[in-house]
């Protein structure tokens, strides 16, 4: 009647030793390896079928939204501020000494405010949500897994992934456009304060590069990539606190692997992205400039 | 509270659930084999055995949360993995589960987490609500005082009470706990127990107790099972060493279960000593 194996019997099993056992040993291993990314890799696509099956069926209530829209949304807008502010008073220093050499400073505009809002807004907006909540939603999850919280969640009938992960996936995809939009204004902002104000570039001049060079697609392109990096951001790091192993150090893995792995994510998606919209804008505009 | 328990008379061949045949993997590891139970409505069945012989996996079976990797689940004679997601989560609101760690929600004051599967599963307003969250804290012996705290502002027993109301909200027709008394001194593990018999006096459940406590086991059981890891099985052993009403455990053929029963690590100790003269051969 079992057809379940015993343990002693492979634990009697014995493997072939020298080279030959080595060598299957060593391809044994990267068998298992290889299985278990495979494996991964079918969980996560399965998160994410689930994740989109919850939110297009039934979206949850809105005492369970609003406290996750204030998390990723309200409480990440000064940190993303600031660090616009930043990056364009940073873009501004490095690229004054080249264009003051070649007597163009007051097209230092154009530039920074065309690599703010194509690239480094949306990009930078991502990785400082991935950094901060991305990885507090990869710890609460994990830790609510490692509690059996979230086997609490199933065993009352509420769906785990329509209670946590909607809810966290809808908060990043529709407040991350609100992000950028935040990180492309305050690195203007940044950018033309340190200009203008201590570097003395004439500030209609500066203003009037800025609008030859940024037009409405850029600023477009930059927020509609804010979404795929927003998506990736919430189901890459729901996912890492589902499949949390146990203990503090499990925890700390989840949270540290939910940050690199978003990272990466926004970089990957970016460049993909980025080869796409040029290749929509060439479409459009058939005489434009590609950036390939 | 009682001081003895008082026992309902159970149908043998009213069957609530049925455990036909299940075993479990997690990975190459088995944790189950072909484990056969049938459970009658009313009965109060203790889950015994050492840490780590799958007691609680098999109770996360019975409720749909670990997929039994061979076997089926029969409740109500329905079997739970022919069921859609939307049936199982319905009938999931039969079950009142009572985690170890009692599994509270952190961000939740007390009132929100006894309310949750009410909330979850019912249009009640807020009054009701409220009405039935002081009726479940006031059954498990607690304060109005703990609705507005927060899990970790309570103490261990106190957590394991929330989570035993919490489990009793939406009036299940099985309660299943999960070590209810782990963790807790002698006088708040009585009173767990005594909540146990409680529950099961005030409400017609059918119970399954997982624990390693032999008091709480002969306290509460009607009928005990007792299971031994698979990992030092034999090859034709069968995983449930008894099963049985807890008065027969003392006397059981089992010798197994004899020394579980009398916390005696003879064999326990012998297995130790021989894996650490086989490791340090290996060594050599």
């Amino acid at each position: 009647m079992s057809s379940v194996p015993h343990p002693s019997s492979s634990e009697t099993e014995e493997a072939p030793g020298g080279f030959v056992g080595s060598v299957a040993d060593w391809i044994g291993d990267f068998g298992d390896v290889i299985v278990g990314y495979v494996a991964a890799l079918g969980d996560f696509a399965m998160f994410v079928a689930s994740t989109f099956n919850w939110t297009f069926t039934r979206l949850p209530k809105r005492e369970t939204l609003m406290p996750n829209f204030y998390q990723i949304g309200v409480l990440s807008l000064p940190v993303i501020a600031l660090t616009g502010t930043f990056i364009g008073m940073v873009l501004a220093v490095q690229s004054y000494a080249q264009f003051r050499a070649l007597h163009i400073e007051t097209r230092l505009g154009g530039v920074i405010n065309m690599s703010l809002v194509r690239e480094l807004g949306p990009v930078l907006a991502a990785t400082m949500l991935a950094g901060r909540v991305g990885g507090s939603m990869a710890a609460e999850l994990g830790t609510m897994r490692v509690t059996e919280q979230i086997d609490a969640l199933a065993s009352m009938g509420a769906n785990p992934i329509h209670y946590l992960v909607v809810p966290r996936f809808l908060g990043c995809l529709i407040l991350i456009p609100t992000l950028t939009i935040m990180a492309d204004f305050m690195g203007v902002v940044g950018g033309w304060v340190y200009s203008v104000l201590l570097l003395d570039i004439d500030s209609h001049h500066y203003w009037h590069h800025s609008q030859e060079m940024v037009g409405a697609f850029d600023v477009f392109s930059g927020i509609f990539k804010s979404l795929f990096f927003g998506a990736a951001i919430a189901l890459i790091s729901c996912n890492r606190g589902f499949h949390c192993a146990p203990g503090a150090e499990g925890v700390g893995r989840a949270a540290t692997g939910a940050f690199v792995q978003s990272f990466v994510m926004i970089l990957a998606i970016d460049l993909l992205l980025g080869i796409f919209l040029d290749s929509v804008y060439l479409l459009i505009w058939p005489e434009g400039v590609s950036y390939l | 509270m009682v001081d003895a328990p008082r026992r309902t008379p159970t149908d043998e061949n009213d069957v609530l659930v049925h455990v036909d045949n299940v075993s479990v993997r997690f990975g190459r590891n088995w944790t189950l084999r072909n484990i056969n139970l049938k459970i009658p409505r009313g009965q109060t069945l203790v889950l015994l055995g050492e840490s780590g012989c799958g007691k609680t996996v098999l109770m996360k079976t019975v409720i749909g949360l670990v997929k039994p990797t061979e076997g089926r689940i029969l409740y109500d004679g329905r079997d739970l993995a022919t069921l859609p997601d939307r049936e199982i989560t319905a009938l999931r609101t039969r079950f009142g589960f009572v985690f170890q760690q009692a599994a509270l929600f952190d961000s939740m004051t007390i009132e929100q987490n006894v309310a949750f599967p009410l909330r979850q599963h019912t249009a009640k307003g807020r009054d009701e609500l409220r009405r039935i969250v002081m009726q479940r804290l006031a059954e498990v012996g607690l304060p109005d005082n703990v609705v507005t705290k927060k899990p970790a502002e309570l103490s261990g027993g106190m957590r394991k009470r929330v989570g035993i109301a919490r489990a009793l909200a939406m009036s299940p027709e099985i309660m299943l706990y999960d070590e209810p008394t782990t963790g807790l001194d002698p006088i708040m593990s009585d009173v767990i127990n005594e909540l146990i018999l409680a529950v099961r006096r005030q409400h017609p459940v059918t119970s399954i107790v997982v624990t390693h406590d032999m008091h709480s086991a002969r306290k509460v059981a009607d009928r005990v099972v007792m299971l031994y890891p698979f990992a030092r099985l034999g090859d034709r052993d069968s995983q449930v060493l008894y099963d049985g009403p807890p008065k027969g455990l003392d006397h059981a053929p089992d010798r197994r279960v004899g020394q579980f029963v009398r916390g005696e690590a003879g064999d326990r100790l012998m297995e130790m000593r021989e894996r650490a003269m086989q490791r340090d051969t290996m060594t050599l």
